[in-house]
């Protein structure tokens, strides 16, 4: 199945839809990561469903695929709803998320025996370093492929993040697109006080990257970054601003939805929210 | 047949196998001292040097694999595994991605740059994580051999290399095979299960021995993992005695591996272990290392004529 819904209305319709899975298959696990998958789904959404990433679910190893990273791994809760909506699994393998013997291996972190996943993650800081890697293999392989990863801004405190970012700048790599998803709180304390990453901008131009800086909720600015053709030779980096637990009033911009399920009280309060 | 370093075996081999498309080499700004300079020079489009950042370079190469590239992620032994345990348990082992880590410049025979570029403890530590094979060739022909095995084998492998020259063992007619230990001489009294450089310090003791009228066996152990258990009992139980040889920790290497084999099939016979005994060297040439810390030729002699003698 490929999806192309080019109407705004209709993505932030389907990107409401994945927030209330999302925080179904959190709240029915008992355990996950609702806040970091909230303020990714706008984005996800955008690149699955409003027809950037070229992908067919029915063929998830095809060699010309363009790749999609979720380096920020914790967030699989939205990554999980996405790839049930795509087609890649089924919305009835969401049952098993994070638990034993779940028949499409959806541990709390991604894996590739998921269909349509494709680097394990969990420990922050290496998707960048993956997904130039896999960027300079499609090239090498003379595709056009295109490879988006998305990060978390706390994760961006990692050197490896910087490490890649230097080899994709010295390898001209411009069929490599990182979006930060930049939710401002990570699991200790909002991420300026944890260790401010700003000036964000900045520090990725110097590295020698394609910086742009959109609204990660305005689903027409985000469809509209990803719709600008690649850069004759740099590498792109898209900062979002974010929200976490975006959608969620209760949920917005608090450390302590980092990592912990709803109650029940809790998850019917926020659905009705997200109607 | 050549006397030179096994890192030198993998550099030459890597260019005459460079025509498979498939094949891309990553470095960590060593390239001179790993030997794959020349394979950059004759693929430049193939050959990523990732500069001073190993963690980085082994994410990149299992990003590549994902793209069903065989990549050989290249550094000194130190650094290529001691900076990156996370990156190579999560994006090589866990996702299983067909990466090849080639680690260069290991044990003391590095020599003077001292403990820190002296790798003691990476066979212990490969050997521990799950989908990774572990090899270890010793000499030039293994070497060309095992390098071409491993294009072959589809998995995450450790490839451990040496920096100096060593002797030539094996002729063209050596078949290396992943998994296969091999006797490299017959003997009588004993046998030694040795690694790497050690087979050739092995074959000088085993000189030496010959002339008191002791003949031993060798047995080169290149796949470290997974362990040959056949080789080990059928020698072990025909020898009745037995001695382990690597340039490495006495702690998780080949000893460890060789023990547990016998002792989960109850063969109890005497046992001598040749290794770095659980401490950090200094610096000084290679041999006088071996020496020092108990490697050499000599302490094998010593270690055969203790083990034998508790034999009777």
């Amino acid at each position: 199945m490929t999806n192309a819904q080019n109407d705004i209305a209709e993505l932030e319709k389907t990107a409401l839809g994945l927030r209330r899975l999302a925080l179904k298959i959190i709240f029915q696990a008992g355990s996950g990561h609702p806040g970091g998958s909230l303020s990714a789904t706008d984005l996800m959404a955008a690149l699955f469903f409003g027809g950037i990433l070229r992908y067919d679910s029915s063929q998830p190893k095809d060699p010309k695929r363009d790749r999609f990273l979720l380096s920020k791994g914790h967030a699989s809760g939205i990554y999980y709803s996405v790839l049930a909506k795509a087609g890649f699994i089924s919305e009835a393998d969401l049952d098993d998320y994070r638990k034993i013997n779940s028949g499409r291996f959806l541990s709390g972190h991604g894996h590739p025996k998921t269909p349509g996943i494709e680097i394990a993650s969990g420990s922050l800081g290496q998707g960048l370093s993956v997904a130039h890697g896999i960027a300079l293999g499609s090239r090498l392989s003379g595709f056009d492929s295109k490879v988006y990863v998305i990060l978390g801004d706390g994760e961006i405190q990692e050197g490896q993040i910087w490490e890649a970012a230097m080899s994709a700048s010295k390898f001209k790599t411009n069929n490599l697109i990182a979006i930060i998803d930049f939710n401002k709180v990570a699991q200790d304390n909002i991420t300026k006080d944890l260790k401010d990453i700003e000036p964000i901008g900045a520090k990725w131009e110097s590295f020698g990257w394609d910086v742009h800086r959109i609204d990660g909720h305005n689903m027409a600015e985000i469809i509209g970054i990803l719709r600008k053709p690649v850069h004759p030779e740099k590498p792109r980096v898209i900062i979002a601003d974010t929200i976490k637990g975006k959608g969620v009033s209760f949920m917005e911009g608090q450390t302590a939805w980092h990592g912990v399920a709803p109650s029940k009280e809790d998850y019917e309060k926020a659905l009705k929210e997200l109607e | 047949m050549k006397d030179a370093a096994t890192r030198d075996a993998y550099g030459e081999t890597l260019l005459d196998i460079g025509n498979n498309t498939d094949i891309v080499v990553l470095d960590s700004g060593v390239s001179d001292s790993t030997r794959t300079k020349k394979f950059g020079q004759k693929f430049p489009e193939r050959f990523f040097n990732m500069g001073i950042a190993e963690a980085d370079m082994i994410c990149t190469a299992a990003g590549l694999a994902t793209t069903g590239k065989i990549p050989f992620a290249t550094s000194f032994a130190c650094f290529l595994l001691g900076r990156t345990m996370d990156q190579v348990l999560v994006s090589v082992a866990y996702s299983n991605t067909n990466v090849k880590l080639v680690g260069t410049h290991c044990g003391l025979a590095v020599g003077e740059d001292g403990p820190s570029a002296q790798m003691i403890v990476d066979i212990a530590y490969t050997r521990a994580i799950p989908n990774m094979i572990v090899i270890q060739p010793a000499d030039w022909e293994e070497t060309v051999q095992a390098t071409k095995a491993l294009v072959e084998h589809e998995g995450p492998a450790y490839f451990r290399l040496g920096r100096p020259k060593v002797k030539a063992i094996f002729d063209s007619s050596y078949e290396f095979e992943i998994g296969k230990g091999r006797v490299v001489k017959k003997g009588r009294d004993l046998v030694i299960f040795a690694t790497g450089i050690m087979v050739q310090e092995s074959l000088l003791a085993m000189e030496e021995l010959s002339k008191e009228n002791i003949n031993v066996t060798l047995v080169n152990m290149a796949t470290l993992k997974p362990i040959d258990d056949e080789i080990i009992i059928e020698q072990t139980l025909s020898h009745g005695a037995l001695i382990t040889a690597e340039d490495h920790n006495i702690i998780g290497g080949l000893g460890d591996a060789v023990g547990q084999v016998l002792l989960e099939n109850q063969i109890s016979v005497p046992f001598g272990r040749i290794a770095v005994k659980d401490q950090f060297a200094e610096t000084g040439t290679g041999p006088q290392l071996f020496d020092k810390y108990g490697l050499s030729s000599n302490h094998i002699v010593q270690a055969v004529k203790n083990t034998i003698n508790n034999k009777r």
